[in-house]
């Protein structure tokens, strides 16, 4: 019989598809895990809506519970219960070491601080950075340049 | 869910697949590389949200999100005249998305207000991404206003905000066309 924690380390086994240094779990978007008469219900939520790694992460997660020996009920969650602050510590440190900025807290008081929080270069420790470009790569990154060391980087956006 | 409340998500949904689709009509094209960036990066923002409103109302009434992207006839269509347009121009794209950010976090904020929690949720998700689709906006605004194009296209489209949207241009019937093709030519097909 499977139990909740074999599920929690299986899932911490995924990588996030865009970000393959950082595990799904470390990226807060797993809500719930429950076990009912043999099945296994999670549920997650998307960190973007529009993130195409979306289906790669639910086929993922089904697989692994598969593994287990269990059936799968993957549930996605469109509400509010995610944000950038759900980034574990650990996986705030796994994204600087691989050189992406991890997200500036969420102020309490206004929605999106581009300006006004610290951005920290993950290359040099640096904090006098210039934004380049609200949009990155992807819709989850906004991309800086250091003055330091003179070099652009990553920053995940708050949200 | 009542009539009310779905006329309004399909209403959001409709503006947000059609502006993600225009939006997207810039990605290898762009005056320059950040705004290629982008464009892109804000219409796939829209068209996910597209995506999940239709999800919350087809979960409700039945059917899929597909089939209310894709299987509808053109009339069936709620999308503002705003969003219909092709504009090649680059004043004119800043112009729309200034107009349409603001008018949208208007009623982002009237559905983050909704007593139905769903409603009320998907709306503050929503609202996350479009805070930074606004701080574009406003970013390109500050710096093109009293530039006598960027005004002129100001003036222009700002009437189509209130227009009818049961009256749609003949772009939009090209881009439903364009839009719908695929699932017309196979049906069944997913995005």
């Amino acid at each position: 019989m499977v139990t909740e924690a074999q599920v929690w380390d299986a899932l911490a086994e995924i990588p996030d598809p865009e970000i393959p240094v950082i595990s799904i779990v470390d990226l807060g978007v797993i809500r719930d895990v429950a076990l009912e008469n043999g099945n296994v219900r999670i549920e997650f939520t998307p960190t973007f809506l529009g993130c195409p790694a979306l289906e790669v992460m639910r086929d993922a997660m089904a697989e692994k519970v598969r593994e287990l020996g269990a059936e799968p009920d993957v549930q996605v969650v469109l509400d509010d219960s995610w944000s950038t602050d759900k980034i574990t510590p650990q996986g705030r440190e796994k994204l600087r070491a691989s050189g992406f900025a991890p997200p500036a807290p969420r102020s309490t008081t206004s929605v999106v601080q581009l300006n006004g929080a610290i951005f920290r270069c993950p290359y040099c420790g640096s904090i006098d950075t210039t934004l380049e470009n609200i949009f990155g790569p992807t819709p989850c990154r906004s991309l800086r340049y250091c003055n330091g060391c003179r070099q652009p980087f990553e920053q995940f956006k708050t949200i | 869910m009542n009539e009310q409340d779905e006329r309004s998500l399909l209403e959001i949904a409709d503006d947000e697949l059609v502006l993600g689709w225009r939006d997207s009509e810039w990605t290898g094209i762009a005056p320059f590389l950040e705004e290629d960036v982008a464009f892109s990066s804000i219409a796939q923002n829209e068209v996910g949200h597209a995506r999940a409103l239709y999800e919350l109302v087809a979960r409700r009434r039945g059917g899929t999100a597909d089939e209310l992207a894709f299987d509808r006839s053109l009339s069936e269509y709620r999308c503002a005249r705003l969003v219909e347009l092709r504009l090649p121009e680059w004043e004119r794209t800043i112009a729309r998305h200034y107009l349409y950010e603001e008018a949208d976090a208007k009623r982002l904020e009237r559905l983050k207000a909704s007593d139905d929690p769903e409603i009320a949720g998907l709306a503050a998700k929503i609202d996350r991404e479009e805070a930074y689709h606004r701080m574009h906006a406003q970013m390109w605004n500050e710096r093109l206003r009293g530039q006598a194009r960027y005004d002129a296209a100001l003036d222009e489209l700002r009437p189509l905000l209130a227009a009818n949207r049961d009256d749609h241009s003949s772009e939009f019937a090209e881009l439903w066309d364009e839009m719908t093709t695929v699932r017309r030519s196979v049906p069944g097909a997913t995005w």
